[in-house]
């Protein structure tokens, strides 16, 4: 297999997780209005706990979805701190989040200590290709279907729909919005646990990972203006791509700068247009 | 129905309702008018549980379903994705086709997204999504707001049909003559006080109030 294929292979199993960060912070966003800066935490909580379960001796697949499981808990608790408190605004809630994504450093250090960590995936190749990738690129397409499909065709869709489109006419039909937020956070930190689980056996992660992923994962969501997952899961592709081949052809040094350029054009782009609509 | 006595609503420092008491009863048609910022829709709030009460009481029977001023329909959704929405507290009941018997107008708007319709429209949906929760009381916060007055007539006579049909309703209004010839009793509501009530007949007549308070020539 050729050196650009490869890359692109690469890239295309690292911005399934950045789309992965990204849909979490969509879902969230889209349900309670707060951009939550721990998104990236829940993907680092997520596989250190699947190291330690491996080590403890549970096999592959419990492990990983235990893990992904802690991680929907711990964003239920993210968001039971964020926005259980009526009155709390999202600007609040964005601050608070950012806390507790500082917090969790501390949690992961005095468990996992600061040292990078990994587990084995999917052994193998296909093509030249590594499995673990092509794992990577499948769990994400049918998980980010089946969210799709949650939102569309399902009525706790439509009511997570309802609660972000207007709050206070949920509220007069019967829906608890805060335990809608809650779920949406549930939904979030799964998918940002996901990323982290699906990811660390071909990237190492240590209890300061998260800041490349969310990084990664804003710029991706910021494509759909952080309410389109089908945007999201675009700019986290394209995003994953780029960094592969800045990479593979420039020097690994760039790939954390790519997610910040790209998140500063699409602003600068929106900014702009926004500029257009204000003075017509 | 609904019964709320000396009802005390506050926002900060401000007091909302002060001392209001109002009556539903089993099948009536009931206006609430008043100027803009008298406490309609404070008094709206409380009654369907949204804000809660400094002082008073409140007492609601039968399922009480609620069509917000300004329809505040779910704009991303379907017509029929937000008629579905209003059984929420009803998972079993869901099935829609019932408001389209009750509501023929609705019919080939099922598939479009709420958000686009006119004004009207949406008057509409908002009303069916309200009757999706088989209320036996609806509180209607400014029905008429906004609307062509053929569509104001046209919604009324929806109403109509269904308080014939057993339906308990409150009506909030700016629209005063709309409110009296809908109904049978009236609150006349300013800076938070019931300043006058009684048969729509007799408040419609009385030139004090009919000058002072509905905006009504004697």
């Amino acid at each position: 297999m050729g050196e650009l294929a490869q890359y692109l292979v690469t890239g295309v199993g690292l911005g399934c997780a950045y789309a992965l960060t990204g849909s979490g912070l969509v879902v969230i966003y889209r349900v309670t209005r707060v951009v939550n800066f721990a998104q990236g935490s829940f993907a680092v909580l997520g596989a250190l706990t699947v190291t330690t379960l491996l080590a403890a001796g549970l096999p592959h697949g419990v492990a990983e979805g235990l893990g992904v499981l802690l991680a929907g808990l711990v964003g239920v608790l993210v968001g039971v701190v964020a926005t259980g408190k009526p009155g709390t605004t999202p600007q609040a809630g964005l601050i608070v989040t950012l806390g507790l994504g500082v917090f969790a450093y501390a949690v992961e250090i005095f468990f996992w200590g600061d040292q990078p960590r990994s587990f084995p995936g999917l052994p193998g190749a296909v093509g030249g290709i590594q499995t673990h990738y092509l794992l990577i690129i499948g769990v994400t397409a049918v998980v980010l279907g089946a969210t799709a499909l949650l939102f569309a065709r399902t009525d706790l869709g439509r009511a997570l729909t309802a609660t972000a489109a207007d709050p206070y006419a949920a509220r007069a039909v019967g829906i608890d919005v805060v335990r809608m937020g809650l779920f949406a956070f549930a939904v979030g930190g799964a998918l940002g646990g996901l990323a982290g689980v699906l990811i660390t056996p071909v990237q190492q992660v240590s209890f300061d990972s998260d800041v490349a992923l969310v990084v990664s994962g804003f710029s991706a969501a910021i494509l759909g203006n952080l309410t389109r997952p089908g945007l999201t899961l675009v700019g986290g592709l394209l995003l994953g791509v780029v960094q592969a081949l800045v990479g593979g052809y420039l020097s690994t040094a760039y790939q954390s700068e790519v997610a910040l350029i790209f998140m500063l054009v699409v602003l600068i782009a929106r900014a702009g247009r926004r500029d257009l609509v204000e003075a017509a | 129905m609904i019964e709320a006595r000396d009802l005390v609503v506050r926002y900060g420092a401000a007091t909302a309702l002060d001392g209001v008491s109002v009556s539903v009863r089993a099948g009536e048609m009931v206006a609430l008018i008043g100027a803009n910022g008298a406490g309609k829709t404070t008094l709206v709030n409380t009654v369907c549980g949204i804000l809660r009460p400094a002082a008073g009481e409140l007492r609601t029977s039968g399922r009480l379903a609620l069509v917000p001023e300004g329809r505040h329909l779910f704009g991303p959704l379907t017509v029929d994705d937000n008629l579905r929405l209003g059984a929420w507290r009803d998972r079993k009941n869901r099935d829609t086709g019932h408001i389209y018997q009750l509501l023929p107008e609705l019919v080939p708007l099922r598939k479009q997204v709420a958000g686009r319709l006119s004004g009207g429209q949406q008057q509409m949906v908002a009303l069916g999504r309200a009757l999706m929760g088989r209320p036996d009381v609806l509180v209607i916060d400014e029905m008429s707001l906004g609307l062509a007055p053929r569509v104001v007539e046209n919604l009324a006579g929806h109403l109509r049909q269904r308080h014939a049909e057993g339906l308990a309703v409150l009506l909030i209004e700016q629209n005063a003559r709309l409110a009296l010839d809908l109904c049978s009793r009236a609150y006349v509501l300013e800076a938070g006080r019931v300043v006058a009530e009684g048969p729509s007949a007799e408040l419609a007549g009385s030139t004090e109030v009919a000058t002072a308070y509905l905006g009504l020539e004697s």
